[in-house]
């Protein structure tokens, strides 16, 4: 398990690849077979949020200050203006300012 | 099988207008992907990955969220272990194209299934939405959404390379918060994704438990468990 693979990065693609596959037709073939129930639904709906939520928490808590100064600028930006090009460029900023300073 | 209530719109079919249409529609999500993609090509050169290593990845899995989760998870080189991880991650963080392709059955149920299943492919978060919406307008062109899909792939495959050339050639990524363009987009999705507060709790659930997660168990598993659980808890919030 932990030895370092041939190929790895080309079989690890393709293995990405496949999963990805799977996850999006399995709902379409799911709903030819069994109904969604509302609970299921709800979780689904939770999940991209989540999955941003569960990513960034430990990422800022490890980094420290310069990660939580980059996370809420981007934040309040899309709050404010609602573009991704203006979020971006300004969390780097800030970065590179706190940094900059020694956080 | 569904309630199909449909009743004023045609059966589908396939038009090369409705590539064009499909390809106008998803013009304003186009920004945003170029970011996207240019972030994680300087990402990928980061951990290591080849050039032609970050488009093939990108030409195949299409899944802006989930490749950029898959390289933090990517170590050089590459053990067998890792790439089980890499393909866990990756189905976790695309499970909402499961929940996705299920809303498109109603409409492209009748298709011949070959069809049906290539276009599929095309399923991703803003292609998505400009189904649904073009779906609620009484749209019935399949083409309509293969049109963004390929489109948008288009661009995410291109615009990872000069994201990749940048991130291989300054010499301290992390003196411009390079390093942090995964939180950075995480956190300005958050917007756009906002629909209350029973979502948020959910949310705020999943960072908390995968905080505590990251401590106690060594690798990836926090994104996993902490995203499971707050959207299995944010599901039995009420309203």
């Amino acid at each position: 398990m932990n030895e370092p693979l041939a190929d790895g990065p080309l079989i690890a693609i393709l293995v990405m690849a496949v999963a990805t596959l799977v996850t999006r037709v399995s709902g379409y073939w799911l709903m030819g077979h069994i109904p969604l129930t509302n609970r299921v639904r709800r979780t689904l709906e939770v999940l991209p949020g989540a999955i941003m939520a569960a990513t960034i928490v430990p990422i800022v808590a490890k980094v420290g200050p310069a990660a939580l100064v980059a996370v809420v600028v981007a934040l309040a930006s899309m709050i404010v203006k609602r573009n991704e090009f203006i979020a971006v460029g300004l969390a780097l900023v800030a970065v590179t300012l706190a940094r900059a300073y020694g956080f | 099988m569904t309630t199909h209530s449909d009743t004023r719109t045609q059966a589908p079919y396939w038009s090369f207008a409705g590539l064009a249409q499909g390809a106008r529609m998803c013009g304003a999500m186009v920004p945003g992907t170029v970011v996207f993609a240019a972030a994680y090509g300087t990402l990928a050169a980061q951990k290591g990955l080849t050039l032609a290593e970050t488009v093939l990845m990108s030409a195949l899995v299409y899944g802006g969220a989930s490749q950029l989760v898959g390289l933090e998870v990517w170590t050089n080189p590459l053990t067998l272990a890792t790439v089980v991880s890499l393909g866990i991650v990756t189905a976790i963080v695309n499970a909402r194209f499961i929940l996705m392709g299920a809303t498109l059955r109603p409409w492209f149920a009748p298709l011949p299934q070959w069809q049906a299943y290539a276009a599929l492919n095309g399923t991703v978060d803003a292609t998505w939405l400009v189904a649904v919406r073009y779906r609620g307008e009484g749209g019935s062109d399949c083409s309509v959404f293969v049109g963004a899909g390929l489109t948008l792939w288009a661009v995410w495959v291109a615009c990872a390379v000069p994201g990749y050339l940048l991130g291989a050639f300054i010499a301290d990524p992390k003196r411009f918060g390079f390093d942090l363009m995964l939180p950075i987009f995480f956190a300005a999705m958050f917007v756009p994704l906002w629909r209350g507060t029973r979502r948020a709790i959910g949310w705020a659930i999943a960072g908390v438990v995968a905080l505590v997660v990251s401590y106690l168990v060594p690798g990836w598993w926090f994104i996993v468990i902490g995203a499971v659980t707050g959207s299995v808890a944010g599901a039995f919030i009420d309203e």
